[in-house]
């Protein structure tokens, strides 16, 4: 019995260990954002602020309109998507689940396909830029992806393990295809459908790339995009409000080397503040669903 | 099971006097989805065309020249083809390789560790950085990196040795990208198997107990023979897709410095800056296309392998 609980101890350390290794970096970040820039400059980053200073985060909110807009844009985009993603995949789901639909095999392998073929970047470039004239819109963060295959089957799988009973007695009492749905398939399906639409959520709040090849406009861009280009050129912070009052100010007053981690420390606050609520929805989510059923 | 199925298709075919049949209203269900596979799924694939064209941004997609396969033979051509070929392939075969094995102990230890809410926090904690984007794991990568001020080279110098340039020494990129898939990964990657070990029967551990096994014994012995076909499978899915690299990893992390290339240059950034940077709309696409078509084929084989394993897994 002792030797059980000095092994368990053992692990319990090896993992707390591993634990901290891992949200180290982040950590890291915080603590670079919360010193005094003149600590950075002459000792390096530390996990600990040798003097505790808020002047970064005073510096972002000084002039937010950039970063305001981009919150406000990345929002926008990550609740539609999320919201329009669910809806619509939940909606071919249920007829995927349907095991008595006829054509239901074709439509299957429909989705199947695009999980094995696509076209690649250039033509979906072209199709986006050229023909759909997506770019420089909202939509372009929106619409793509909206159906992605693999979450679609995870739901379908969730559906399958609803009882058929329930939709039978619905039926009996005059009810359409649409009632079962909206009035027992939606409502008993929570746990994974809160699954997929953090996913959908945190695949949109996490997004850089669609800015990066389709928005050129500095009032669309997103989040991510807006700090992976401070990243690479830290001038932009004084561009941060537009160049309003950039001209007053020269390069030595940013305190760049702070404010770059505490705008990486805005920008991923939302994502790390959500995910632990929805985590005991997803590990069941993804056990159930991961395989195909 | 024969007769209910008979009973429901016909039920299915019923409908009541001017009301959609249940096979239309369920279609009906489907339409917009549909069309948005449609859309961005499948119209793409018409615009493979262009990997046999002279493209021409003002002639568009048919207008342009054809050119059969010139820009294949351009691709075979280049030196880039060979780097960025052997970069995709032996990065993402390290990254099967490190990920499983950090996987799998993760989850065994997870599971060996009895206190339910114990093991809960750690997964919480480690499973986070799956959900920051690689921007995020950028700026952190550059935290330690960083040439003046990083955290890596403040321990260098402690310990009495030079610092190193990080963003200019292309050897050091491989461990650094190792390190940050493990990072990333690793949470997510330990629930599936860890999963797999709660559905062991503990009788299993009971009678190894009985027979006084040590720990050893039974990982050997219990826990490894039954997550095996689940670590056989998921690496044979991943088998599937080694032709392809996560694009914002060697994208953001390396910062797309251009010295690092020789190292960390793989077939998703190529054909990005060969499309963005140089504009080669033809030889981007054909290096797609090769991608798409070679992806494809692999990820038909492993699917059928995996098939053979166990019929229950496979996408298809």
């Amino acid at each position: 019995m002792y030797k059980k609980a000095v092994s368990q101890t053992i692990l319990k350390i090896a993992l707390a260990l591993l634990a901290v290794l891992i949200i180290y970096p982040f950590i890291l970040l915080v603590s670079v954002s919360f010193s005094a820039e003149k600590d950075i400059l002459s000792y390096g980053y530390s996990i600990i602020p040798k003097t505790f200073d808020v002047e970064a985060y005073r510096y972002v909110f000084k002039n937010p309109m950039a970063l305001v807009n981009a919150y406000k844009v990345t929002t926008l985009f990550s609740v539609a998507a999320m919201c329009l993603g669910v809806f619509f995949m939940s909606m071919i789901a249920y007829v995927l689940s349907r095991k008595d639909l006829r054509g239901r095999n074709v439509l299957s392998f429909f989705l199947y396909f695009t999980m094995l073929f696509n076209g690649g970047l250039v033509p979906t470039y072209i199709l986006m830029t050229k023909y759909l004239y997506l770019n420089d819109t909202i939509w372009v963060y929106i619409l793509p992806g909206l159906i992605s295959p693999w979450y679609v089957f995870m739901i379908r799988t969730f559906f399958n393990g609803i009882p058929a009973e329930l939709s039978e007695s619905v039926r009996i009492d005059g009810g359409n295809v649409y009632t079962i749905f909206f009035k027992i398939i939606i409502p008993l399906s929570k746990p994974v459908l809160a699954t997929v639409a953090l996913f959908l959520f945190l695949a949109k709040w996490n997004d850089w790339y669609t800015a990066m090849l389709y928005i050129n406009k500095e009032n669309l861009v997103s989040l991510q995009y807006l700090l992976q280009r401070i990243l690479q050129n830290i001038q932009l912070l004084q561009n941060l409000n537009y160049g309003a009052v950039s001209s007053l100010m020269n390069e030595l007053d940013i305190p760049a080397e702070t404010v770059r981690m505490a705008m990486a420390v805005v920008v991923a606050g939302p994502a790390l503040i959500v995910f632990p609520f929805f985590q005991k929805y997803f590990v069941r989510g993804l056990t159930v669903g991961g395989v195909k059923g | 099971m024969n007769v209910q199925l008979q009973k429901s298709k016909r039920r299915l075919i019923d409908g009541y006097p001017g009301q959609l049949t249940e096979t239309m209203q369920l279609y009906s269900l489907c339409v917009i989805p549909v069309l948005l596979v449609v859309i961005f799924n499948y119209l793409p694939i018409i615009g493979i065309i262009i990997a046999f064209k002279d493209y021409r941004f003002n002639l568009g997609i048919f207008g342009s020249e054809w050119v059969g396969f010139d820009n294949f033979r351009i691709m075979l051509k280049t030196k880039d083809f060979v780097t960025i070929t052997w970069n995709t392939l032996s990065l993402n075969f390290i990254f099967i390789v490190t990920g499983t094995i950090a996987a799998v102990l993760l989850s065994i230890i997870l599971f060996e560790v009895k206190s339910r809410t114990f093991t809960k926090a750690i997964q919480t904690l480690v499973i986070t950085p799956y959900f920051l984007s690689w921007v995020i794991a950028s700026y952190m990568v550059f935290a330690f990196l960083n040439s003046e001020y990083g955290i890596l080279n403040k321990i260098l110098i402690g310990i009495g040795m030079k610092e190193v340039n990080w963003y200019s020494e292309p050897n050091a990129w491989p461990g650094i990208l190792t390190v940050a898939n493990i990072w990333k990964n690793v949470g997510m990657d330990s629930v599936i198997y860890y999963a797999a070990l709660m559905g062991i029967e503990n009788s299993l551990f009971e009678a190894a107990q009985v027979d006084g096994a040590s720990k050893f014994r039974q990982a050997k012995s219990i826990i490894i023979p039954s997550i095996m076909p689940l670590i056989v499978i998921m690496t044979i899915l991943k088998i599937g897709n080694i032709f392809r690299a996560d694009f914002g990893m060697f994208y953001q992390l390396t910062r797309n410095v251009g010295v690092l290339y020789s190292k960390t240059d793989v077939i998703d950034t190529y054909i990005f800056r060969t499309m963005r940077v140089l504009g080669d709309m033809g030889l981007s696409s054909a290096v797609g296309l090769m991608q798409s078509v070679i992806g494809l084929v692999l990820v038909i084989c492993t699917n059928y392998a995996s098939k053979k394993i166990d019929k229950d897994f496979g996408l298809f």
